[in-house]
C-alpha cells in the first residue's frame, strides 16, 4: 500500500499470479483494501441520500458540504505527509485560530490590505511550523509532546492575540476565500466556467491514469486487467461529473474547491514523483535505513513541520474568511477530525504508509457524516459516538485486509 | 534400542499458489540432538510452526505423533502443554522486565493472582544455575549481552517442563565464545533427556553437535544422516542441501589491485555513551583499485565500529584520523558526504539498517541515488523502473517483478536488493558487513561472485565478516582487528585461519 497515487495501482504481491480462472469476483476481493475506502464512502452518501429524502446530493449541500469540510480536507493533505514520516502533529487546530486572529488583527486593526496579510498569515504559519520543526528534528523530542506543546501554547496565543474578544467583519475579497464562488457566466441552467473546469479535470485524470498504465506496462508491472482500468477512470469521471453538474445548477464553482484541487495536485505529485516526497516515505518506513542511504532525515522532518504549519495557516485563512469571524476557540477539535481522515484513508500508525487521495477520501466521509446526521437532526452526542466507531471500524478493516492477504 | 519422542508423517502444507511443504516424514530419536538442514526457503520455518501449532491442526496434512500419542494442536499453547518449545531467532523476550519475570512470563509464580516475588527469583536462580548463567534473575534483560539472552530463553524453557527443545538458527547473534557455551549447554540438556531439534546454517556447528541431521530441499525431506557414522562431512551435508556437489564454495578469482583507492590513518573512535572507551584504536588500513581486502575479528573487536564511523561518522564520538581518497584528504563526517567521496557501506543487518521493508524492490535499489533519476527535484518513474529491473535479472533477485515488497523476499533476496542499491549509487569503495550472513549456500555464491565482478570493474572492496572461510576464500588481502587495533596485515598467500586466529586475539590475551 506504498502506492502514493493510491486510486490506481494495485498492490502486487510476490506470490505467482492467480491461475486465470479465478474470475471476476476474486479478483475484486483481492482489490478489496484499494476500493473498499471507495464503497464506504458510496454506502454512506447513498444511505443519506435515501435516509434525507435526496436532500444530501441537492446542489446547495454538495457547495455546503464542500465549503464547510475544506478547511479539515486542507489540513489533511498536510497530516497525512506528517503521519507519513511517522511523526503527528495535534496544534494544528490552535494553530487555526491563531492565524485567525493574526489574519484579524492584521486585517481590520493595521488595515493591512487583504492579499497581503494572506501572505504573512502563511509565512507566520511557516514560522510556527519551523519553531515546531526545529524541536522534532534537530533536538529529537517526540512530535507527539512538541506538538501537544503547541496545542496549548497556540490556543493561548491566539487569545492573546486577539484579547479573548472575536474580530468581525472582515472585507469581501478576503471573505472569498471561504465562502466565495469563481465568477459565473449565463444566467440559466448549467453554468458554464464550472462545466469546463469540470470536463477539464475528467480529461486530466484519464490522460493521467492511462499515461501511467501505459507505463507499467512498458516494464510489465501491470496486473490490472484492462475491464477493471476502464471501470475505475468511469467511476471517478461520473463522480466528478456529478459534482460538477450539481454545483453549476447552483452558485458555480466554490473557490476553496479550487484551492484543495490545487494542493491535491500538487502534493500527490509531490508526494509520489519527487525527490523530497520520496524522502518522506523512506523515513516513516525505516528511519536508520534512510539514514544511512544518505537521506538528510533531520532537515527533511523540519521542512515537513514548516509545511504543516504553512497547511495550517491556509486552513485558518479559509476557515476565517468562510465564518467571517476571528475567534479564539475557532479550529477545536480540528487536529482530531484530520488525523482521523488520515488513518480512515489507510495510513499506517508505524508511519511509512499512506495516501493524498486516500486522506481526502477519508476526510469526505467524515465530512459526509457531519453533514448528513446535521440534516437528520442527529444530535452533536450521537455525532460524536457514531464518527469514532466509523475510525475504528476503517482502521480494523484495513487490519484485517491485512492479515488476510499475509501482509506484513 | 529405538524410541521415537516425535514423528511427523507425510506432512504437506500449502499457501495459496505454493507448496510449501511435500510430504515432509521426520522421526527424532529420544535424548538425541536433532538437526534441520536447508537453504532458506526450503520450509524449515514451516515445518516447525506445523510442529508448533502456528498452523493449526487442520490447516496441513499429514500426522504428527509426540511421546507415543497421535496430538492435534490447535495453538502454540497447546504444544507447550505437551512439553514442545520453540526459541526463535529474533529473541522473544521484553527488554524492561527482569530475567525471572521473563522466565515466568504468562507462567507467573502466584498465589491467588499475587505474584510470590521470592519464589519467582529463587527458581529463577536455580533454572539460571542449570543454564550455566550466573547473573542476578532481577537483572533486566536489556542489561545483559545477546549471548545470555538466548540463555535465559532456554531457561523459560526448562521452566515449562520441555521435553522438546527447538531451537531456530540460535547462534546467528552469537559470538564465537557464547556460540561455544549455548552448544555445551545443549548437549548437557541431551545428557539430562531434554530432545532438541536445532536448525542451523551453520554446518560446523551440527559437525560438531547434532546425533542425526535430516535435509529438507524444495518443501521436500531428502535425506537423513547418522552423524556418528563417520562419514557425513560438511561438504556431504552441503551437497544434499543444493543437490548437486558444489565443486567449491568460493569461485574463482583473479585480482589485479591497481593504484591505492583509499586510505584510513590512524582512526579512533570513542564508545558513544562512555566516552572515555576507544571502541577503535589507531587504526590504519587501505584499499586499492580492483583490490578486495578482509577485516577479521572478533564480535566485539570494532569492526562494525570501524566501518560505520568511517561512513559518515555514523557511529561513535570522539573521531580522530584521516580519509584520503586516491591520496587527497577527504572529509567524510556525514553520511551525504562519505557518499559523495564514493563510499558506500552495506549493513550487516539489513532489516534494521538496510532496508525499507514496508516498500518495493524498486524504490529500495533507487534510495540511495535518488538523485540520479531526478530531474528539478522530481523522479522520473519510467527510468527508476528500467533501472531497477536491470538489477532484477542481473543480480538475479528471485522475486516476480520489481514492485515486490522487500519486506516478503527471502534473505539472500533481500542481501541481493541492499548490494543493488549501493551499485546503482555507484561508488568506487564498497564495505561490505558481514554480506552473507544468514543466507543460503546457493546465493553465498552469487554474492561472491558479484564481489569478484566490483573488484573486477576497479572497485576497492572491504569485506567484514566473523567466518574466517569466507576471508581466507574471497580475500587478497586480510586485516585482523583486535579491541579496536589492527593487528596484522595478511595477504592471502600467507593467511591461515590458525594465524588469523592469533592475530584477533592477541589484545585479549594481554587483558587476560
Amino acid at each position: 500500500m506504498s502506492a502514493p497515487t493510491g486510486l490506481d495501482k494495485p498492490p502486487v504481491d510476490t506470490k505467482p499470479a492467480k491461475p486465470p480462472t479465478s474470475g471476476v469476483l476474486s479478483y475484486l476481493t483481492g482489490q478489496l483494501s484499494q476500493v473498499g475506502l471507495f464503497i464506504a464512502l458510496i454506502a454512506i452518501v447513498v444511505f443519506f441520500q435515501i435516509t434525507t429524502d435526496g436532500i444530501t446530493l441537492k446542489p446547495i449541500n454538495i457547495s455546503n458540504l464542500i465549503i464547510q469540510n475544506s478547511y479539515i480536507l486542507i489540513l489533511a493533505v498536510g497530516m497525512v505527509m506528517v503521519i507519513i514520516a511517522g511523526h503527528i502533529d495535534l496544534s494544528v487546530g490552535s494553530i487555526v485560530a491563531f492565524i485567525g486572529a493574526v489574519a484579524g488583527v492584521m486585517i481590520t486593526k493595521w488595515d493591512l490590505p487583504w492579499p497581503l496579510a494572506v501572505v504573512l498569515c502563511l509565512v507566520v504559519g511557516g514560522l510556527v511550523g519551523a519553531w515546531q520543526g526545529y524541536w522534532v528534528a534537530y533536538f529529537g523530542i517526540p512530535a507527539f509532546i512538541v506538538t501537544l506543546g503547541g496545542m496549548l501554547a497556540f490556543r493561548g496565543a491566539a487569545q492573546i492575540v486577539l484579547d479573548n474578544k472575536q474580530i468581525a467583519p472582515f472585507p469581501d475579497g478576503f471573505r472569498d476565500l471561504g465562502s466565495g464562488f469563481l465568477p459565473t457566466f449565463g444566467s440559466s441552467g448549467y453554468e458554464p466556467l464550472t462545466m469546463i473546469l469540470g470536463v477539464l479535470a475528467s480529461l486530466a485524470l484519464v490522460a493521467s491514469a492511462f499515461r501511467q498504465r501505459r507505463e507499467r506496462r512498458k516494464y510489465d508491472l501491470e496486473s490490472e486487467p484492462l475491464w477493471w482500468f476502464v471501470a475505475k477512470q468511469a467511476f471517478a469521471v461520473a463522480l466528478i461529473m456529478l459534482v460538477t453538474v450539481q454545483l453549476a445548477s447552483y452558485d458555480g464553482t466554490p473557490i476553496v474547491l479550487v484551492i484543495l484541487g490545487l494542493l491535491v495536485v500538487g502534493y500527490t505529485a509531490v508526494m509520489s514523483r519527487s525527490v523530497f516526497g520520496r524522502h518522506i516515505y523512506a523515513i516513516g518506513g525505516n528511519l536508520s535505513a534512510a539514514q544511512l542511504s544518505g537521506v538528510k532525515a533531520k532537515s527533511v522532518t523540519f521542512w515537513l513541520f514548516v509545511n504543516m504549519g504553512v497547511i495550517s495557516a491556509l486552513a485558518g485563512l479559509v476557515y476565517t474568511a468562510g465564518l467571517n469571524l476571528a475567534n479564539p476557540s475557532a479550529g477545536n477539535g480540528f487536529e482530531l477530525d484530520a488525523i482521523s481522515a488520515v488513518f480512515i484513508g489507510g495510513a499506517a500508525v508505524t508511519g511509512g504508509i499512506g495516501t493524498i487521495p486516500g486522506a481526502i477520501i477519508g476526510g469526505l466521509i467524515i465530512g459526509i457524516l457531519n453533514n448528513g446526521m446535521s440534516i437528520l437532526g442527529v444530535g452533536t452526542d450521537w455525532q460524536q459516538l457514531i464518527k469514532g466507531l466509523v475510525l475504528l471500524a476503517a482502521v480494523a478493516f484495513d487490519f484485517y485486509n491485512k492479515r488476510r492477504r499475509g501482509g506484513l | 534400542m529405538q524410541d521415537t519422542i516425535l514423528a511427523m508423517r507425510d506432512i504437506t502444507k500449502t499457501f495459496p499458489g505454493v507448496k510449501a511443504l511435500q510430504d515432509v516424514s521426520i522421526e527424532v530419536e529420544r535424548g538425541t540432538v536433532h538437526a534441520i538442514c536447508g537453504e532458506n526457503g526450503a520450509g524449515k520455518s514451516t515445518l516447525m510452526k506445523v510442529l508448533s501449532g502456528v498452523y493449526p491442526h487442520g490447516t496441513f496434512e499429514g500426522s504428527i505423533e509426540f511421546d507415543g500419542q497421535p496430538v492435534e494442536f490447535k495453538s502454540i499453547n497447546d504444544s507447550e502443554a505437551s512439553g514442545i518449545v520453540i526459541i526463535h531467532q529474533e529473541l522473544a523476550l521484553s527488554p524492561y522486565l527482569s530475567i525471572a519475570e521473563n522466565i515466568y512470563l504468562g507462567n507467573e509464580q502466584a498465589k491467588r493472582g499475587w505474584i510470590d516475588w521470592n519464589k519467582t527469583n529463587l527458581e529463577a536462580a536455580k533454572l539460571l544455575k542449570r543454564v550455566g548463567l550466573r547473573d542476578n534473575p532481577i537483572t533486566k534483560v536489556t542489561d545483559i549481552g545477546v549471548g545470555k539472552q538466548q540463555l535465559v530463553e532456554i531457561a523459560k524453557a526448562l521452566s515449562k517442563e520441555v521435553k522438546l527443545l527447538i531451537l531456530d538458527e540460535p547462534t546467528a547473534a552469537l559470538n564465537d565464545d557464547d556460540s561455544a557455551h549455548l552448544l555445551g549447554l545443549i548437549s548437557q540438556l541431551r545428557e539430562q533427556g531434554i530432545t532438541s531439534i536445532i536448525i542451523s546454517h551453520k554446518l560446523n556447528e551440527i559437525e560438531a553437535i547434532a546425533d542425526r541431521v535430516t535435509i529438507i530441499r524444495d518443501g521436500k525431506s531428502i535425506e537423513t544422516l547418522e552423524m556418528h557414522s563417520g562419514e557425513v562431512t560438511e561438504e556431504r551435508i552441503i551437497r544434499g542441501m543444493v543437490g548437486r556437489s558444489l565443486e567449491s564454495r568460493f569461485p574463482d578469482h583473479e585480482s589485479n589491485p591497481g593504484e591505492e583507492l583509499l586510505r584510513i590513518e590512524d582512526w579512533t573512535v570513542h564508545h558513544p555513551i562512555d566516552r572515555s572507551r576507544k571502541v577503535v584504536d589507531g587504526a590504519t588500513l587501505n584499499v586499492r583499485a580492483g583490490e578486495i581486502v578482509g577485516i577479521a575479528g572478533l564480535m566485539g573487536a570494532g569492526r562494525t565500529e570501524l566501518a560505520m564511523s568511517v561512513f559518515g561518522h555514523s557511529y561513535g564520538t570522539g573521531i580522530s584520523g584521516k580519509v584520503y581518497k586516491r591520496g587527497v584528504e577527504v572529509r567524510t563526517n556525514t553520511v551525504p558526504r562519505a557518499i559523495e567521496a564514493g563510499i558506500a557501506y552495506v549493513t550487516e543487518d539489513r532489516k534494521r539498517y538496510g532496508l525499507n521493508l514496508i516498500d518495493d524492490i524498486k524504490r529500495n535499489i533507487s534510495g540511495s541515488a535518488l538523485g540520479k533519476l531526478a530531474r528539478f527535484g522530481f523522479v522520473n518513474d519510467a527510468e527508476e523502473s528500467t533501472v531497477a529491473e536491470r538489477f532484477r535479472k542481473s543480480m538475479n533477485i528471485k522475486a516476480p517483478n520489481v514492485t515486490a515488497k522487500t519486506g516478503k523476499l527471502s534473505g539472500g533476496n533481500q542481501q541481493k536488493v541492499v548490494l543493488s542499491k549501493w551499485m546503482f549509487a555507484d561508488p568506487e569503495v564498497l564495505i561490505l558487513d558481514e554480506p552473507t550472513r544468514g543466507i543460503d549456500v546457493g546465493a553465498k555464491y552469487e554474492i561472491y561472485t558479484v564481489i569478484n565482478r566490483l573488484a573486477d570493474e576497479g572497485k576497492g572492496i572491504i569485506v567484514i565478516s566473523s567466518e574466517l572461510p569466507e576471508l581466507l576464500g574471497i580475500c587478497d588481502r586480510i586485516y585482523t582487528l583486535s579491541e579496536g587495533h589492527i593487528t596484522a596485515d595478511v595477504p592471502r598467500s600467507e593467511a591461515t585461519a590458525e594465524g588469523l586466529m592469533q592475530y584477533m586475539t592477541k589484545y585479549r590475551e594481554v587483558d587476560a
